[in-house]
């Protein structure tokens, strides 16, 4: 029982956070930067923020993640730290030699004032940023926030610092498709393809971070969008942004700067909101729904049909990011299981709003948290105890102690392999989240069946 | 060893009250050290005779961890040892930090152990405790005693009650007091009685009234003292005084910071209205 001393009873609390359930903003941004391609994050601040960052991605996608950091030492606390940014910006280009500098600040260096455009300006000046290579930035104060929120700005700084309207539109369409695994934006690109659209994916994470073993180091991977395309969705016909907060920043600022218009949509997980995903992309691009598409469509809705009897009733505990939550919830709500405790630690009430709104029939009292922590999920679950909980590894936790079954969703997922090659999103990912649940659920059945009740057929 | 912060409003005359008054107690015998702690370095100019000085920070910056105590530390007037803590430049950077870095520093080098047998350590502090690393000489185990420079003008006098709100914060958790208030005169109307009664309404002392004499300024621009500079001019013997004044001290109290409205009122009283 290794959080034994996690009461049943709750306490209002005004300040403390245990075991949060949201992590730092720059994990976020090193996320999203890596998505460009020859792009190398960059972290101003002091080393050790770096190494964490570095380390949690890593061992969530279980590819090295590379990352420079400023290095900061008490000096540049004190004195700012724009002599140890030029540094590595003339370092950076000359060792690495990246096509992008992306960077992110800290607690650190946000505190101080440290003002980035300002510094990047002065290297420029100085000549340490080659023709042709770019240097971008974003703020990202954990202090703020979540992971979410850093993936979010940094995704909006791509438009910020690259689209650019000509003035002659091309048949394009623009899919942000939100802060989701490499497999899922593999996922999401192949569906676009089957629909014939033209589109610039970003930022693109596939063949970057679930890259193929070949016995060579990449410093930069195949994957990740290019700089010229992401110029060009400023001459995109439309935006299709997929995740209201990790997207959302990014699609009004290319309304915005190049008057590029958006459809901001939930992230497709689930049959409903694939569907409107696609619908939402056939209707702006003009093109057919093929049958192919239509085919994987009837076979994760022939699943839901099957299997209706195992899922019909199941309490369910969440945990993670809003975007995903919403649309999961919504998919366990259209399959008639129960989620009963919904909690994200990214702040935000817009979240709290939209569970309530999707759980509004589910015969049972649903609790919904936004800014909230693994510690109230927990007390939740003791007072109302659940067929099924979701969420990442941390969960393994609770799940031991209370021996619930568990799957392992969203960011992030430390123990597992999977998520990196196998989508959750669209028609297949529904598939497999299902195929996941009926596993999950069925094998607790067999293991707790008494011998006349062990059943063959299920 | 008695350890002692000056506070008060930009402008007001901190640095150069307080070595004008360090001056009056190394005079005495006494041994003095003097720590800047204002990014502009500028704390212990007349001390020394010039801004020759290298700064804790600059220091630290240029040596790394490597940093000795002699680096640091230089002998102005009378043997008073003068330590500037520096900090970075308008406008980059956290000057706040600066102050946090350079005093823990001081410490792990040992300028406070009791072999240095200091009688005196002043702590000259930037105008405005903007933030937390400003207020670091008057954290629990650093200065025991705050003297606040003030004079006649209204937003002298508005500052110095706004320092008294941070001094109570700090008294509450730990033991630093108000020693009382320094009126360095800009020749108000009726400033004397106004800075009693408003050292009364704080439940503290005016220590002195420092009259406005040109002396300081010619003293200045030479880079000295009043003390040093022409030791038999009266003002002298203010700073003087006012350096026994402070020695003799013993009412230490925790302030009773005023109401914006009620400084006001006490204001008017007291003839600016008038």
């Amino acid at each position: 029982m290794l959080l034994r001393h996690t009461p049943k009873e709750i306490a209002e609390r005004s300040a403390l956070t245990v075991n949060p359930a949201k992590t730092c903003q720059p994990i976020g941004a090193m996320y999203a930067a890596l998505g460009i391609h020859g792009c190398l994050p960059h972290s101003h601040g002091s080393q050790g923020c770096c190494a964490y960052h570095r380390s949690t991605l890593s061992r969530h996608y279980k590819e090295p993640v590379m990352a420079a950091t400023s290095s900061f030492t008490e000096g540049s606390s004190v004195f700012g730290g724009q002599a140890n940014l030029v540094q590595a910006i003339d370092n950076i280009f000359s060792v690495y030699n990246p096509e992008v500098i992306a960077i992110h600040t800290t607690c650190l260096s946000e505190t101080i004032g440290d003002d980035i455009p300002q510094i990047a300006k002065k290297a420029l000046a100085d000549g340490k940023i080659p023709e042709g290579k770019h240097v971008i930035h974003v703020n990202t104060p954990s202090y703020v926030g979540s992971h979410v929120t850093g993936f979010a700005g940094m995704t909006k700084s791509m438009v910020d610092y690259f689209a650019v309207s000509t003035g002659t539109k091309c048949n394009q369409v623009n899919i942000i498709p939100g802060y989701v695994e490499p497999s899922d934006m593999e996922e999401i690109r192949r569906i676009v393809e089957m629909l014939g659209v033209q589109a610039v994916l970003f930022p693109d994470t596939s063949r970057v971070l679930n890259s193929p073993q070949t016995g060579r180091h990449e410093m930069f991977p195949k994957g990740g969008v290019t700089v010229e395309a992401l110029k060009s969705t400023g001459d995109s016909m439309a935006t299709i942004a997929l995740g209201r907060l990790a997207s959302g920043p990014a699609a009004r600022a290319l309304d915005t700067k190049c008057k590029v218009p958006c459809e901001i949509l939930d992230l497709p997980i689930g049959l409903r909101k694939t569907d409107v995903f696609i619908d939402t992309l056939r209707r702006i691009a003009g093109v057919s729904v093929p049958e192919s598409l239509n085919v994987e469509r009837g076979q994760l809705l022939d699943i839901v049909t099957d299997m209706h009897h195992c899922f019909y009733g199941k309490t369910v505990g969440l945990v993670g990011d809003p975007d995903q939550l919403i649309s999961l919830t919504e998919f366990l709500v259209s399959i008639d299981m129960r989620p009963i405790h919904v909690l994200t630690g990214t702040p935000g009430k817009e979240f709290e709003n939209r569970i309530r709104e999707i759980t509004r029939d589910v015969p049972r009292s649903v609790n919904v948290r936004a800014g909230g922590d693994m510690f109230l999920f927990h007390q939740w679950v003791k007072n109302d105890p659940v067929d099924l909980m979701m969420g990442n590894t941390y969960l393994k936790y609770i799940a031991r102690d209370e021996d619930i079954p568990f799957i392992r969703f969203g960011f992030p997922i430390l123990d597992r392999v999977g998520h990196s090659y196998f989508p959750t999103v669209g028609y297949r990912g529904g598939m497999r989240l299902l195929e996941k649940i009926l596993d999950t659920l069925l094998e607790r059945q067999d293991r707790d069946a008494p011998e006349e009740r062990f059943e063959l057929v299920m | 060893m008695r350890k002692v912060a000056i506070y008060g409003k930009g402008g007001i005359g901190k640095s150069t009250t307080t070595q004008n008054t360090v001056a009056g107690l190394a005079e005495m015998g006494r041994k003095v050290m003097v720590v800047g702690c204002d990014p502009k370095a500028d704390s212990t100019r007349l001390l020394l005779g010039g801004l020759s000085q290298s700064t804790v920070l600059d220091t630290l910056r240029s040596e790394g961890e490597d940093v000795e105590l002699e680096d640091i530390r230089k002998r102005g007037f009378r043997g008073a040892i003068c330590v500037e803590s520096g900090g970075p430049e308008p406008g980059v950077g956290c000057a706040g930090r600066g102050i946090i870095t350079s005093i823990n520093l001081l410490e792990q080098l040992g300028a406070y152990s009791d072999d240095e047998e200091l009688d005196y350590v002043f702590y000259d502090v930037l105008g405005d405790v903007v933030c937390g690393g400003f207020a670091m000489p008057i954290r629990e185990g650093k200065a025991q005693e705050i003297y606040i420079v003030v004079s006649g003008e209204m937003m002298a006098m508005y500052a110095a009650n706004n320092i008294c709100k941070g001094i109570v914060k700090f008294a509450e958790a730990g033991g630093v007091r108000l020693g009382g208030l320094i009126c360095n005169s800009r020749k108000v109307d009726n400033e004397r009685e106004m800075i009693e009664a408003f050292a009364e309404k704080l439940g503290t002392q005016m220590v002195h009234f420092v009259p406005r004499d040109n002396m300081v300024q010619r003293a200045e621009i030479n880079r000295k003292t009043v003390i040093d500079f022409d030791p038999a001019h009266p003002q002298a013997d203010e700073y003087r005084t006012l350096a026994r004044k402070i020695e003799e001290n013993t009412m230490h109290v925790v302030p009773k910071p005023m109401h914006t409205d009620e400084l006001e009122k006490l204001l008017i009283e007291h003839g600016l209205a008038g």
